[in-house]
């Protein structure tokens, strides 16, 4: 765990990610000023439900997302090591892009090629990055699936990915993802495909990867329960926003946006007496429809008259926590519904 | 009293023939694999395990949606298998299911008027569409719908309200949540819960998620591969689970606390397949129980009761001495 001391690696700030739907149905705001860093060595964990946009502002950090129909606002920025990427012409995009940072994604079976073995596409980034010839490239790829703890890696690497059981294409992906030792690794639900005793594995594997070879990771995930054990800070999305931001321990124990109590109220939990779960009324509202004000206020139980209005900006509320609600000025407030 | 009663269930599937179906048939895939348990009426049993352990298989084996390979389910005492078709349909409308995804479950041509109205007509009852709607939380006007035009948790709704259409006692709810996000997951598991207590009905909750099954179900079976390996009071399962797969899955569920001091059991491999499970205890190559022995190896562990005096069931040599 790392309390950030140096500058940010990564830094994101006002990021617009919007797009643009068929038939004339507006606009759907999907990223919208979205701000956040990300320091060497530390995992910052991005959470939220289906649709709030962690999905689109990990896709836009490498800049992934389809254009058309999306496209990065001008004014957004983000920074690696000094550089905006969204003004890297495509080449010297391609130079970061799976060298200095890689990505994971939730489905490795859509995201590995089928009619490649293992070997080959672990092999292709160290060949195209590093410049290692074939029988060096081919070397490393079996030194990182024996790092990713596959059984057997010299027999395993000639293997095709339908050969494989998901917790090991998972491994594989990872393989990929760290063969030229990226600084900075962005796992979108990298274990939400997998079984539970399967996730265990590979939460397990990416801390002692991290942890061994010292990069920063930004792990995309709706589980709370996955971000409360893997992360060092946290930023909560909803409606496309950033709700809140806290030390990871500083958000469970005082959860500050009213969004952010609700979600950690709604979470099941194996260690808790049968009993009613607390559900947040009404359901995220359609990206090319926000409320006003604040986004969230037609489901929050302390809204008033303000929250319709007004949308709050992100409040420094202490203790390293900011969050997006007028709550922040006015505390007497919360005292004031159940 | 007991309104369901699964008796040594068993469904394995045909192997597929190799060479282009010319070969030698590959093993069957034994996916259930001698099945008990019952449930009271108005209880809940959860039923969990993880992918390929055969949950599912067992929920709908029992409505006969497929066919057993062997065994017994005695709904109030008659045999569901034994049935006519002209019978069956009449036991249909006591046992309905909730499937996992409310989207390929509802026929995306038919307006959630025409998905409620079709049981309602097919039977003579004398519900109402708008009645239905008002019992599952959904204003009147989503009568008018496709499903298309509603969210994950609103199309869950609709497909709980069509398997309530029928005034059903037992329903199986097939990962009703597990498609959800959490706050719409705490919605419509408090609406089950709702609908329990309002209509006495009995449940057969399968999940993955043992967080989940903790806050709607009274006992909890676990499978793996195709078997039983743990059955108890929820609570008792919970406080202490007397199978070591048991207690490795409920350390492997992240809890929402960083400060959580938990040991956590992460298990070695992968579960083996269906088709070609380990010989002895089935959970003996993952099995982190530091009195796994030659014996596990080797002999297969029935499901039989520890004494604690609640019925307890675990199929481990050494149930008596918990990980």
């Amino acid at each position: 765990m790392t309390v950030p001391t140096s500058a940010a690696l990564l830094r994101v700030r006002d990021l617009k990610t919007y797009f643009v739907t068929e038939h004339g149905r507006g606009t759907a705001r999907a990223v919208d000023e979205v701000s956040f860093d990300l320091y060497p060595g530390e995992t910052l964990g991005i959470v939220g439900e289906s649709g709030c946009g962690k999905t689109v502002t990990s896709l836009s950090i490498l800049r992934l997302v389809p254009e058309p129909p999306g496209h990065i606002l001008p004014g957004s920025l983000i920074e690696f090591e000094g550089r905006n990427l969204l003004a890297l012409a495509p080449r010297e995009l391609r130079s970061i892009r799976g060298n200095q940072i890689a990505m994971i994604f939730q489905e490795p079976m859509t995201s590995l090629n089928p009619v490649f073995t293992v070997g080959d596409q672990i092999a292709e980034a160290a060949i195209i990055h590093q410049h290692l010839s074939r029988r060096a490239a081919r070397d490393r790829a079996i030194e990182m699936l024996r790092l990713v703890g596959i059984p057997d890696p010299d027999q395993r690497i000639d293997h095709y990915p339908h050969q494989l059981s998901g917790g090991m294409r998972q491994r594989v992906m990872i393989a990929m993802a760290l063969v030229c030792h990226p600084k900075v690794l962005i796992a979108d639900e990298p274990t939400t495909a997998l079984d539970v005793t399967i996730q265990a594995q590979i939460l397990e594997l990416l801390d002692g990867l991290q942890q061994e070879l010292g990069m920063a990771v930004l792990l995309i995930t709706h589980d709370l329960g996955v971000v409360a054990g893997h992360t060092d800070r946290v930023v909560v999305m909803y409606a496309g926003r950033v709700v809140e931001t806290a030390p990871t321990t500083g958000l469970f124990e005082r959860p500050t946006h009213p969004y952010t109590e609700g979600l950690l109220a709604a979470v099941p939990r194996v260690h808790a007496p049968r009993s009613r779960l607390h559900a947040i009324p009404g359901q995220v509202p359609a990206a090319t429809d926000w409320p006003s004000g604040c986004r969230f206020h037609p489901r929050c139980p302390y809204a008033w008259d303000k929250c319709a209005a007004q949308e709050p900006p992100l409040l420094d509320a202490g203790e390293g926590h900011t969050a997006r609600c007028w709550l922040v000025t006015e505390p007497e407030r919360r005292q004031a519904k159940p | 009293m007991t309104l369901v009663d699964v008796r040594d269930l068993v469904k394995h599937y045909a192997g597929e023939r190799r060479w282009f179906g010319l070969g030698r048939p590959r093993p069957p895939v034994r996916a259930v694999d001698g099945v008990s348990f019952t449930i009271s009426s108005g209880r809940t049993l959860g039923l969990v395990g993880e992918s390929g352990s055969g949950k599912t298989t067992v929920g709908r084996t029992m409505l006969r949606l497929q066919e057993p390979t062997s065994g017994k389910v005695l709904f109030e005492g008659a045999d569901v298998f034994a049935l006519d078709s002209g019978a069956l349909r009449t036991l249909r409308r006591r046992m309905q299911i909730v499937f996992q995804d409310p989207y390929s479950s509802l026929n995306p041509r038919m307006t959630v008027q025409q998905t409620l109205r079709e049981p309602l007509e097919i039977h003579r009852l004398n519900g109402t569409v708008g009645a239905l709607l008002e019992e599952v939380g959904l204003d009147a006007a989503f009568a008018k719908r496709y499903p298309h035009e509603l969210s994950g948790g609103q199309r869950q709704r609709v497909g709980i309200a069509r398997a309530l259409s029928v005034e059903p006692q037992f329903i199986v709810c097939d990962e009703p949540v597990s498609a959800l996000d959490v706050s719409v997951q705490a919605q419509v598991l408090n609406l089950l819960a709702d609908l329990q207590a309002r209509r006495r009905l009995t449940y057969l909750f399968i999940a993955h998620d043992l967080a989940v099954v903790r806050h709607i179900a009274d006992a909890v079976a676990v499978m793996y591969l195709g078997k039983i390996v743990e059955h108890a009071p929820a609570a008792e399962i919970y406080a202490l689970p007397r199978h070591p797969y048991t207690t490795a899955l409920l350390s492997a569920v992240p809890e929402p606390d960083p400060r959580a001091t938990r040991t956590r059991i992460v298990l070695s491999g992968d579960i083996p397949s269906p088709a070609a499970p380990p010989p002895g205890c089935p959970f003996h190559p993952r099995c982190p129980h530091p009195l796994k022995s030659e014996r596990c190896r080797t002999e297969v562990p029935p499901l039989r009761e520890v004494p604690t005096g609640s019925g307890h069931l675990a199929a481990c040599h050494y149930a008596e001495q918990p990980m």
